[in-house]
């Protein structure tokens, strides 16, 4: 029994534990370079998600190619990451500098409050899916059993490219090194001539673009309803706690672990499904109370 | 002056629920939003955002549904002063791992724990009754059998009470020295502890008392709404109880019945007028707040008076 479900919880959770990750990633990337822990991010989520299905349900009918469909999830995902994540950085983060986190976590919240309900003005209560995209790929066949070719190939392939242009980013370009200075001293970088602004700016857009990707590609697997970002963000907070704040890599493991183990307990028992991703992040903690991945820090008395 | 400012908050909702009867249940709901947002503003003292503090009124909440409904003859009285011992032990029991995370971790996993319970609620139906929640029976009130009418306006009364007893309670812990040393895990922990304080169990205490008044919400919110769902504990609710906490400021126990006060307010008016953007308005509201008092309201009366 075990043994035969295990294959299929393993595609579901690791194509869920992507976009997990993909979300995460912006959430975790946002509070390292810039410490704000950002709830907004799951209607960044939820916006990517319905404006790629109905970018999506607009596109499809006028071409037969599977293609371009695919290509517009990116578009859409780089539009609406870039409009939503660059009005909020400059309407909002940009004057909340220094700001007590707590208070800056509220700020993303009542921003989260506001988008929830213009999503519901622009898209209504019903729910979208852009399943055409799914489709239109078609199906792989492994050991007898039948993938969608977009949950085998596409997502998890997104998800890497996306992790490793990311790594590189920060690690081997000028504007990213930038980024890791001002997440190790933000005053020190600065009075090295860092401009931290547009960096802050850059940071958000980044990751509000990621967000934004997450959702784009839950749309053509998942209905979207109002609510969705909500759920979201939570489960990517538990992410991000698991694996300690700042740590992408850490992010990425902590994502295929919950991914993976939540989605078998879909198959098992799933009463518990919802309560997995948090008995998962209360054991990670009760253990590592800084979250996995986390190094020591020095202690500022 | 401040008692004088509590004691007619509290006559005003008095006399609204006597002569205008419809007011009752909202004041008593907002009321428990003010009492829940005092338990959220104990640990807000110590600098710690709690985003899963519901979990606290939905256990005291579900308690009082179980006992209503496994002992129909049990008194109001009995079912709050049960739910609340409750979610006591809980955070009693919660508290011994809880109370060793600072900052976000103590939130996310406050939240964790929260979304256990919510999850666990809305699955195991055939205990909780699911989504759909469980109802409870109106109870009998110090032996009394009332029609709806004197039970609401009586609840209303011993909410009034309870809030102005937690109130003045949280008021005298801030002053005193473990609400001292509470506050001062926000500014120093390690000074604190070098002054011989247990951080550790400073912070045990906080969060028992927090969870304590967060429990007397839970238990009056399930008497006078008469159902009991797994929304209670819902992490949007904890967040609500935090932006109340924020709106009025954590400087002084009154902070969260003006949080409230201004809450419902906003809450009531934009449902009225603009009924599909009130979670608009409220996060407009919470926004425009923190620019412009970001140590709440609290912190602005104490400019100008002695609190």
């Amino acid at each position: 029994m075990f043994l035969n479900i295990l294959p299929l919880a393993l595609v579901d959770g690791i194509a869920y534990a992507c976009l997990l990750f993909l979300v995460s990633m912006g959430l975790t990337l946002i509070f390292g370079v810039m410490g704000i822990l950002n709830v907004a991010h799951g209607a960044f989520y939820a916006f990517g998600g319905y404006a790629a299905a109905s970018f999506i349900m607009m596109v499809a009918p006028a071409t037969e190619s599977s293609w371009i469909p695919l290509v517009s999830l990116f578009l859409v995902a780089i539009v609406v990451g870039t409009i939503l994540g660059g009005l909020m950085e400059i309407i909002l983060i940009r004057r909340a500098q220094g700001y007590d986190p707590i208070l800056k976590l509220l700020l993303t919240f009542g921003a989260l409050l506001m988008l929830e309900d213009i999503q519901r003005m622009i898209w209504g209560a019903q729910p979208y899916s852009a399943s055409e995209v799914v489709n239109r790929l078609g199906n792989i066949e492994l050991g007898g059993i039948t993938y969608t070719t977009y949950q085998l190939v596409v997502v998890p392939l997104t998800a890497l490219v996306a992790y490793i242009g990311l790594e590189y980013f920060l690690r081997h370009t000028n504007l990213g090194k930038q980024m890791v200075a001002i997440t190790h001293h933000r005053e020190v970088a600065t009075s090295l001539g860092i401009n931290a602004g547009k960096i802050g700016l850059i940071t958000f857009i980044i990751g509000a673009i990621l967000g934004v990707l997450g959702g784009a590609l839950a749309s053509p697997t998942t209905s979207l309803v109002p609510g969705a970002g909500a759920d979201m963000i939570v489960l990517s907070f538990a992410v991000v706690a698991t694996a300690g704040l700042g740590q992408i890599t850490g992010a990425l493991v902590a994502a295929l672990m919950i991914g993976i183990i939540r989605s078998i307990a879909v198959y098992m028992a799933p009463e518990f499904e919802v309560a997995v991703p948090y008995i998962i992040m209360g054991l990670v903690l009760l253990v590592r109370p800084h979250g996995l991945f986390t190094v020591a820090q020095a202690r500022t008395i | 002056m401040i008692y004088l400012i509590s004691f007619i908050g509290a006559a005003l909702a008095l006399l609204s629920g006597y002569f205008i009867p419809w007011t009752t249940t909202p004041i008593i709901i907002g009321t428990t939003y003010a009492i829940a947002a005092l338990g959220v503003s104990v640990m807000l003292r110590a600098g710690q955002v709690s985003f899963g503090h519901a979990m606290y009124a939905c256990i005291s909440a579900y308690t009082v549904a179980f006992l209503a409904r496994a002992y129909p003859g049990m008194d109001a009285l009995t079912l709050i002063a049960a739910g609340v011992l409750v979610s006591v032990l809980a955070s009693a029991v919660i508290g011994v791992f809880m109370v060793r995370y600072r900052g976000i971790f103590f939130g996310m996993l406050n939240l964790a724990l929260s979304m256990v319970l919510f999850a666990l609620l809305g699955k195991l139906y055939h205990i909780t009754g699911g989504t759909d929640g469980l109802r409870i029976e109106r109870p009998t009130f110090l032996g009394m059998e009332l029609s709806r009418g004197p039970y609401e306006f009586l609840l209303l009364i011993l909410t009034i009470a309870i809030a102005l007893v937690l109130a003045w309670w949280v008021q005298r812990y801030f002053r005193s020295g473990n609400g001292a040393a509470l506050a001062a895990i926000k500014t120093n922990e390690t000074r604190l502890e070098y002054l011989g304080f247990s951080a550790y169990a400073v912070m045990w205490r906080g969060y028992l008392l927090s969870a304590t008044v967060v429990g007397f919400s839970g238990s009056l919110l399930a008497l006078i709404q008469g159902l009991v769902t797994p929304e209670l504990g819902l992490w949007l609710r904890s967040g609500e109880y935090v932006f109340i906490a924020i709106l009025g400021g954590a400087g002084h126990a009154i902070g969260a019945f003006l949080g409230a006060l201004v809450f419902e307010a906003v809450k009531l008016t934009s449902s009225a007028y603009f009924p599909g953007l009130w979670q608009f308005i409220l996060g407009f509201t919470l926004i425009i707040v923190i620019f412009l008092f970001p140590t709440g309201f609290v912190g602005q009366l104490s400019k100008r008076m002695k609190l």
